[in-house]
């Protein structure tokens, strides 16, 4: 960024470019690429490549799709990436529980070399030896990291990495007589909504689990739900409010008493490398975020991965292939071999960008470099959180925890009552000077919460601006809310309408719907 | 053109500030007045008018002459009809009720009401849930959720409704407590019923969900685990409330929803049982109990659910009460646990301790009870 000058606020406005979809962009018998007749010798030689598909599949009507030249293409899309606030373009610190950390572009461009982009996963294993080997020491890298003894390098992201461990979990018990007995998923309020999301897709009851007091997880409440019908326990430690829960290796004792499993949320480890392990805190299970703690750019900055690490005694149900080494003839290759395998979870043998691009990252940094950058990410967290917390009517969850791990759940509830100003007012107006800030997973049981961590990313003047910027959204706020209630005045949109969110009647997932639905630029019929 | 009612209680709050925890009743009214007490409706009320100046242009406002919404008007610069019939001073909940059904009758789009829980019982008698409501917080007592949390925010609402950028409708508790009561420092909220406000995430009473899904759909979800479940050999004893009523309705039932209902073999077999019919009902097979908190509160028991005694509630056992509640009202409890009140404390005692809720379909959630 570069910005800062002692945390001189920048004078920003975004870009609007008013932008239809690009449907209505049509511009009709205009191309971008004219493909060539195929040769009819060709057609001699194989045939049109129509006629063999059977009469009843093929279409009887062209596909609607809009008719653009190149340029015009070009344009709508740069016009769409630059109405984006991008993690290149700004401070992202605001992203709590996954902010995107830099990502080193030459680990880009290994992933977009040719030698990766034109493999093919069909391919025989004896040209692919070389990503084969990548896999395979990317699997021994998190087997060090988290002390598991097997990875599955399949799931294609956070969310899928749960519903692989679910599966797993199911497995297990089912491999044990008591598939229909365990019934439960145990969770916490504060853990990633995906932990109770994704084993419910796998028919699990949910059972959640409120904090304590001091904010940590209620042990005494576990000791209340834990049964014989507790297939496992899936807790994210630290929490969203960025606390340790320093009695986790109790929590993993009484669900082992009872016979349950526990797995490991470990999407965002940003503070942990090095620091603690899976292992030692006694989980059967555990997934990292490639894309999060082991830099990649996510969500819609690129694919995720969600890689999935087992102890010995389930490493048979892990999803086939998973990559071995043949010592003998030194040889890597696509192991298949597991009969109480719980299947494909996903096509092929994972996102093979996205895991190199943590291989590379992880090996620059090796051993030490791991636990710097969960050094580097606390002590910037435990900075910015003592600077925020000096701004008027802030407060954090659970203030008797005064050191926190990667991120902290804040809360603008003493500004509110002062100032009739609330988060989402603050969320809107730091648009103007060209950021952001998420509030929290939802329900929001901190009032009006937002959540910041600045991982090890950003540099001490980074974190000063992103909170200069708050610091003048807090004077505003005191001086002329109506302002901030207006906000924000110059970003690429004003205020999104979540309220269509919970009215099936106005979704519009496709053009098709959205036509039905919608006269023009998003004017209701 | 956007039509908007308003009603104010003008005499709302004033017992608040000098110690007399309301002004229900002419007597109070009159102490409250000799101990120097004035009212706050009026500026609260123009707190709240203040964000619908940006449409004003647009606004057809109809409200009561005087101390009832004429001057509070005025005051904010707002060209308005009076309404016919009313008295423009010393008003009493007569009023607040004919007002109410004067402005549904002439037609608007929303009502705004300036009050306490005594003035939401006068709406809630006068018009139900056939018009939608806002109530602006200016009385002493606020343990209705039809209340904006404050009286900008009661405009702010107002605004997104009008405009239709929030659609949603939903029906929220209209409570009150026995005042006499709450001089002596028991606090009794009992539910008086329902009334219809619009529903913003962002604008619930007691905290918000963000982009959950909505309530109804929650209900459903909530009615559907607790329908797949039902076994024929048990009474299913519901208790009143919203979340509870989706229960019935799932199972194509009619219900009362201040009442307690009992079901058997997915069949009622009671409507709005008292304590002995429901006693009767419980000796001659095992029961299971359903019921709600109430929203912000947290009761369980012994807040409008009396029929459900300390001798149900033992006949039935701790072991099969089922608690339902959306997330809304477990957040609108800020942390704080669920509480009982059944009138004898060894039971209170015994029901002490941790209690799962449902929560949604296939979700429960360990929350502490306390008495």
């Amino acid at each position: 960024m570069g910005m800062n000058m002692k945390t001189k606020l920048r004078n920003y406005h975004a870009v609007c470019w008013d932008e239809p979809i690009i449907y209505e962009l049509d511009r009709n018998g205009e191309r971008a690429i004219i493909v060539p007749e195929v040769d009819k010798k060709i057609i001699e030689s194989v045939g049109d490549g129509i006629s063999s598909i059977p009469k009843s599949m093929r279409r009887k009507n062209l596909p609607q799709l809009p008719a653009l030249s190149q340029p015009q293409v070009l344009r709508h899309y740069l016009h769409l990436s630059q109405e984006n606030l991008g993690v290149d373009l700004n401070i992202d610190i605001g992203q709590g529980t996954c902010t995107m950390k830099y990502s080193p572009k030459i680990n880009e461009q290994f992933a977009n070399s040719e030698k990766i982009t034109e493999m093919h996963p069909y391919q025989d294993e004896s040209t692919s030896q070389g990503l084969l080997e990548i896999m395979y020491k990317t699997e021994q890298l998190f087997k060090e990291i988290s002390g598991l003894d097997r990875f599955s390098l399949h799931p294609g992201g956070g969310a899928h990495g749960i519903y692989t461990i679910s599966s797993i979990i199911q497995a297990y018990h089912k491999s044990r007589g008591e598939e229909g007995k365990r019934n439960e998923i145990i969770t916490t309020i504060f853990s990633h909504p995906a932990d109770a999301a994704a084993p419910r897709v796998k028919g699990y009851k949910i059972i959640i689990i409120y904090p304590d007091e001091n904010g940590c997880p209620d042990i005494e409440a576990l000791k209340k739900v834990v049964s014989e019908h507790t297939a496992a326990l899936l807790i994210t430690n630290p929490e969203d409010t960025g606390i340790y829960n320093s009695k986790i290796a109790e929590f993993t004792k009484i669900v082992h008493n009872f016979g349950g499993l526990c797995g490991y949320d470990q999407a965002n480890a940003n503070g942990l490398l090095g620091i603690t392990r899976a292992k030692e805190a006694n989980f059967d299970l555990s997934f990292f975020n490639l894309h999060k703690t082991f830099s990649s750019p996510h969500g819609c900055g690129g694919p995720g991965s969600g890689i999935v690490g087992v102890t010995n005694k389930l490493a048979k149900f892990l999803p086939v292939p998973v990559v071995s080494y043949d010592k003998g003839n030194n040889k890597y290759f696509l192991d298949y071999n597991s009969s109480d395998s719980i299947g494909k979870v996903k096509d092929f043998y994972g996102v093979i960008p996205v895991i190199l691009k943590a291989y590379a990252w992880t090996m620059s940094l090796g051993a030490e470099g791991l636990r710097e950058v969960s050094n580097v990410a606390v002590l910037n967290n435990n900075y910015t959180m003592k600077k925020i917390l000096e701004l008027r009517g802030v407060s954090m969850a659970f203030p008797e925890h005064k050191h926190r791990i990667e991120q902290v759940r804040y809360s603008w509830e003493k500004l509110a009552k002062e100032t009739g100003i609330n988060t989402e007012n603050i969320q809107r107006r730091i648009f103007d000077f060209g950021t952001h800030y998420w509030t929290s997973h939802e329900p929001w049981l901190i009032p009006d919460p937002f959540t910041i961590e600045p991982s090890e990313s950003y540099s001490k003047d980074d974190i000063d601006e992103f909170i200069a910027i708050l610091g003048q959204i807090v004077k505003e706020a005191y001086e002329d809310p109506k302002k901030l209630k207006n906000a924000p005045y110059k970003s690429s949109v004003h205020h999104i309408d979540h309220d269509v969110f919970d009215d099936p009647s106005k979704w519009a997932i496709t053009w098709r719907a959205y036509k039905k639905k919608y006269n023009g630029y998003f004017q209701p019929k | 053109m956007y039509k908007i009612g308003l009603i104010v209680n003008p005499i709302a709050g004033m017992g608040g500030r000098v110690g007399l925890k309301g002004t229900d009743g002419r007597e109070i009214l009159q102490k409250a007045k000799s101990l120097g007490a004035i009212s706050l409706s009026p500026k609260r009320t123009s707190a709240a008018l203040e964000p619908l100046s940006v449409i004003q242009g647009k606004l057809k406002l109809m409200t009561c002459p005087g101390d009832m919404g004429e001057n509070e008007m005025i005051s904010c610069g707002f060209v308005s009809d009076i309404i016919n019939g009313i008295k423009s001073k010393e008003t009493t909940f007569a009023d607040t009720q004919k007002a109410a059904r004067i402005i549904r009758d002439r037609g608007v789009d929303l009502l705004l009401f300036a009050g306490g829980d005594g003035t939401a019982r006068d709406i809630y008698i006068a018009i139900g849930t056939t018009l939608p409501v806002i109530g602006i917080p200016t009385g002493v007592k606020i343990h209705s959720a039809v209340f904006a949390s404050s009286p900008s925010k009661a405009g702010e609402l107002s605004l997104l409704y009008l405009q239709k950028k929030i659609h949603q409708l939903r029906e929220a508790e209209v409570m009150d407590i026995d005042e006499q009561a709450f001089r002596n420092g028991i606090i009794k909220a009992r539910l008086f019923g329902y009334l219809k406000i619009p529903y913003e995430r962002r604008h619930i009473q007691g905290g918000k969900l963000g982009s959950s899904p909505s309530e109804e759909i929650i209900h459903k979800a909530i009615a559907e685990d607790i329908v797949e479940s039902m076994d024929n050999d048990f009474f299913y004893i519901i208790g009143p409330g919203t979340t509870t009523r989706a229960i019935m309705q799932r199972l194509g039932l009619g219900y009362t929803l201040l009442g307690v209902d009992v079901v058997y073999k997915k069949e009622v077999i009671g409507l709005d049982l008292g304590e002995s019919e429901l006693l009767k009902l419980i000796n001659r097979g095992k029961a299971k109990l359903i019921i709600t908190p109430i929203g912000g509160q947290g009761y369980i028991f012994g807040r409008g659910n009396q029929p459900l005694s300390p001798q149900v509630i033992r006949k039935v056992k701790r072991d099969n009460i089922i608690i339902i509640a959306t997330y809304n009202k477990i957040v609108s409890l800020k942390g704080a646990p669920l509480l009982v009140d059944t009138g004898d404390l060894s039971l209170d005692r015994e029901l002490n301790g941790y209690m799962q809720i449902v929560t949604n379909y296939h979700e429960r959630t360990a929350y502490r009870v306390k008495f």
